[in-house]
């Protein structure tokens, strides 16, 4: 029970942490453009697959990265157009997108690799287990800086805010949010390649398991701030290296913990957040409306 | 003609899924006449196919009527996962606790799990009462967190239903599994427990067969639901929150309780899929026993444009869709069943955004929704 919480331990939980910081700065980006990314998990997904599948056809890890990047910004194009362009539901959009996502990888895997869903194995010198780390930390400071200390980070806020007046001061808000939702896609990708190039070595079916979600849960715990969306990740991950390490390990009676309850713990203190407890958590106030010109 | 104009863009978002889902197809390398001839022809062979088709749709109707109540109210209920986990585990509970269960150890010695042995008279109807409150106890939370604390529903239900998943596994995995069962299942519930499956009345289908009696169930529900939103004071109270909600509360209406009424009344759908699981197919709580049936809710609440009729007819397409991606995976050379999850996701994206369809001066077709 005492050597439980080590170094270790928190190594683990910053290895764990990085997907999700990186899909919850996309979704940072996206939703305070006004734009609600639901669908990070799908957007994971697919930079995971790409990642996996680039990497291994051409043996380089960089090639992987980039990949997953553009088929992360891709897909997120997808959902831009629906929302921006269409002005369809943000929500459903999202779940759509995670949805098709299910399918899409595990598809196309079955097919080029014959398997049941997953990719080759990528040899272990073509992976990449540090590099989205650095990434990741650097992302945090620069998004800071970004959204507080450039022109790009004060319109990209105004159009979350208010659209009607940011539009009024000649700022192209649908041309924002584009941006915007496509770098909320680039991101996630990078979270996504992680997964499959940086903690694994292959693409298997639903490998983001829930990640996109808990990036989600912590972008709201996070207030949609990237300092403290960082630190809502780390202690989601830190939750998350605790339950894999109490795996097996029996109490004083020989009784096992049971590390379900330890697995909630991001998603009650999200609801506990949400409803106001501790403090309050205000979303963009243009979050999931469409924006159309006055005429 | 306006029943015409509601069924013509769900129609057109179909096809256009299946024409992608048929380049998707022919770019894998598979010839996309027979990959589709394989997934709808398996589903409409007599019995089995037939018989599977309605098998898969009938969680998918409970599901679809519990999203689509929701709509109407305005609110998306992302959460009848995990309303159908919780709901399928208590239901599987009391036919455990008060249906006798008694398994025999490796030495044959009886271990008992229930208090009582009630007979099927009682302890079925309990059973499906226990899914539906407790489905709709834990619809009612996201609801009353809404109504209370202005917290955004598409994120509580979806918190929830990992909450969801996780209680019922650490149930299962310590208090309900027979010892030694390397599956992830409870013990069996009791006999009395067992509804019949339609083999049993119906010439020419055979039991073995999973339908059951909770498909009948789910065309009933479809008729209650049409007379509770059209016929009822509280369903018109519910409507006229969705359609605008400070209309509705200047005209008298408690927005805040119809949301909890709605989201109750949703999570009580979602949760009798309880009932065709572990009474009608399974006879045991199964861990994570659910093939996203939640999600593909949604798609069969929007293509069926939030309707009772609609949800059945969409909830049929998706049943075949399931059916026949089992052949498709067997039968087909490079594409597997996961073009079925591909499909699903095309229909939704195309309905959602359906002022595609619409041309850019259409109006804005899906209900508005409130912030995140």
């Amino acid at each position: 029970m005492n050597n439980i919480f080590n170094v270790g331990l928190l190594l683990s939980a910053m290895r764990l942490a990085t997907p999700l910081l990186l899909a919850a700065l996309g979704g940072l980006f996206s939703e305070r453009s006004g734009v609600i990314n639901i669908a990070l998990e799908g957007l994971m997904l697919a930079g995971a697959f790409t990642a996996a599948a680039v990497t291994w056809y051409a043996g380089s890890p960089w090639v992987g990265l980039a990949s997953a990047v553009l088929a992360g910004a891709a897909i997120a194009g997808i959902h831009a157009l629906a929302c921006i362009r269409y002005r369809a539901d943000q929500v459903v959009s999202g779940t759509a997108i995670n949805i098709l996502l299910t399918g899409v990888p595990a598809l196309l895997s079955g097919a080029f690799f014959l398997s049941t869903g997953s990719t080759p194995q990528v040899p272990k010198e073509q992976l990449m287990p540090y590099t989205p780390i650095v990434i990741a930390a650097v992302l945090v400071p620069l998004t800071y800086y970004v959204l507080y200390y450039t022109p790009f980070g004060l319109r990209l806020r105004a159009v979350g805010e208010n659209p009607e007046a940011a539009d009024a001061a000649g700022v192209s808000v649908n041309g924002m949010r584009y941006a915007a939702v496509l770098i909320s896609g680039a991101l996630a990708g990078i979270g996504g390649a992680y997964l499959s190039i940086g903690q694994s070595s292959l693409f298997t079916r639903n490998m983001s398991a829930g990640r996109g979600f808990i990036a989600l849960a912590a972008l709201i715990f996070g207030k949609w701030r990237p300092v403290q969306t960082m630190l809502a990740c780390l202690l989601f991950g830190f939750t998350e290296a605790v339950a894999i390490q109490l795996q097996g390990v029996h109490l004083f009676g020989g009784e096992e913990i049971p590390t379900q309850f330890v697995q909630i713990i991001p998603y009650v203190l999200t609801i506990v957040v949400l409803a106001g407890f501790i403090g309050t958590s205000r979303a963009p106030r243009a979050l999931g409306i469409a924006y159309q010109k006055e005429k | 003609m306006k029943l015409l104009r509601e069924l013509l863009f769900p129609v057109i978002a179909v096809v256009v899924a299946f024409v992608v889902g048929g380049v998707i197809v022919w770019v894998i390398g598979d010839n996309p006449f027979e990959v589709y001839g394989l997934l709808l022809g398996s589903a409409l062979t007599w019995p089995d196919g037939i018989g599977y088709t309605l098998f898969y749709a009938t969680p998918l109707i409970f599901t679809g009527l519990a999203v689509a109540v929701a709509f109407r109210c305005g609110l998306l209920n992302i959460g009848a996962e995990g309303q159908l986990y919780v709901a399928a585990f208590a239901c599987a509970w009391v036919s455990i606790k008060l249906g006798g269960t008694v398994i025999k150890d490796f030495s044959g010695a009886p271990i008992g799990y229930g208090w009582v042995s009630l007979p099927a008279v009682v302890l079925v109807p309990l059973a499906v009462l226990t899914a539906i409150l407790v489905g709709g106890a834990w619809g009612a939370i996201p609801g009353w967190l809404k109504a209370r604390f202005g917290a955004h529903e598409v994120i509580t239900t979806i918190m929830m239903n990992f909450i969801a998943v996780a209680l019922v596994s650490y149930f299962t995995q310590y208090y309900y599994k027979a010892p030694g069962d390397p599956i992830m299942e409870s013990v069996p519930v009791g006999e009395a427990a067992h509804i019949p499956r339609l083999g049993a009345f119906v010439p020419g289908l055979p039991e073995r067969l999973p339908l059951n009696v909770a498909f009948l169930l789910a065309l009933l529900a479809c008729a209650l639901v049409y007379v509770f939103l059209w016929r009822t004071k509280w369903g018109y109270e519910i409507r006229a929150t969705g359609a605008n909600p400070s209309a509705a509360e200047y005209g008298g209406i408690s927005v805040r309780k119809q949301i909890v009424l709605a989201m109750a009344v949703s999570g009580a759908l979602a949760g009798m899929v309880g009932i065709n699981e572990v009474l009608g197919y399974r006879y045991r709580y199964y861990d994570s026993f659910s093939d996203n049936y939640g999600f593909t809710g949604i798609a069969v609440a929007l293509l069926g444009r939030n309707h009772p009729v609609g949800v059945v007819l969409a909830a049929l397409l998706f049943g075949m869709l399931q059916r026949g991606g089992i052949f498709v995976d067997a039968f087909s050379v490079h594409v597997s069943k996961d073009l079925v999850q591909v499909l699903q996701g095309v229909v939704i994206l195309f309905v959602a955004a359906e002022l595609l369809f619409r041309g850019p001066f259409g109006r804005f077709g899906l209900l508005k929704r409130s912030k995140v």
